[in-house]
């Protein structure tokens, strides 16, 4: 089956909820947002620090997410990004395919894909254990007790 | 006789090629995303399989290959308001073309801003 596209000159046949519109408002409202949380995160991490690039480790990341702001900073960024990110593969997708079976795989798999990286995101940020039994002391943030 | 096609906001010119932008570097970005997600994970796993990980962030290939990330996330950003503007400001389609060389200018200079205090970090 080809992918049906309706015409844009008339009344939406369908009457339930106009998700493509929701679709349309988040990219707009998410990408806004993801501006600010985006630019600030680069800099954090990028530019503040003495040495830049080079100055990122687990005691860099244990030490930012101390700190429950840069916790749910992270968190945002994780859930804005993640689900911006699909749901513009995902009209790429629709653009592109011109077989409904395909269509229909991958946006499944994307939405998949999406799932299970936001979880696991959002597990890693709040079990995080800034100072793990067994780690090597010289890779813990300084505010860890000796072992 | 024909005469060339005026250019609209979507067929050719800036309005065109914007676009193409930014679904190319929307599809970069969100391929380091996914990569990105998994290789923080590993603060999960262990400090020393992060560390191991993130020292190929630090090497110089992948280092000059940042510039281009940070390159394409600019550009998706600030083209990204521009987008929501021509849809949501009621002279938006208008100035649409002043806005994509306002864009690609404040791009330009976060880039210049940020690209040499990279590449010092990363070579130095």
């Amino acid at each position: 089956m080809s992918v049906v596209i309706e015409t844009p000159n008339s009344p939406r046949s369908k009457k339930q909820a106009n998700w493509e519109k929701y679709g349309w408002i988040y990219m707009r409202v998410s990408g806004a947002a993801l501006v600010v949380l985006i630019l600030v995160h680069l800099i954090s991490n990028l530019v503040v620090p003495e040495g830049g690039i080079k100055a990122i480790n687990f005691a860099f990341v244990a030490g930012k997410w101390a700190d429950p702001f840069w916790q749910w900073w992270d968190l945002a960024m994780l859930w804005l990004a993640m689900i911006h990110g699909t749901n513009g593969m995902r009209t790429i997708v629709n653009d592109y395919t011109e077989r409904e079976g395909v269509r229909k795989t991958l946006v499944f798999t994307l939405w998949g894909v999406c799932a299970a990286l936001v979880t696991l995101g959002t597990l890693v940020i709040f079990t995080f254990d800034p100072c793990p039994i067994g780690a090597s002391l010289e890779a813990l943030p300084s505010f860890c007790p000796a072992q | 006789m024909p005469t060339m096609p005026a250019g609209t906001l979507y067929r050719g010119k800036v309005g065109m090629w914007s676009w193409v932008l930014h679904r190319i570097t929307g599809v970069a970005i969100f391929f380091f995303l996914l990569v990105h997600v998994l290789d923080t994970a590993l603060v999960r796993v262990a400090p020393e399989a992060y560390n191991v990980v993130i020292a190929t962030y630090q090497t110089p290939l992948i280092g000059v290959s940042e510039l281009g990330l940070v390159a394409a996330i600019l550009y998706h950003g600030f083209n990204g308001i521009r987008i929501a503007l021509i849809d949501f400001w009621s002279k938006g389609a208008k100035y649409q073309n002043v806005m994509f060389w306002v864009v690609v200018g404040a791009a330009f200079v976060l880039f210049a801003a940020f690209a040499p205090r990279h590449l010092m970090h990363v070579f130095g």
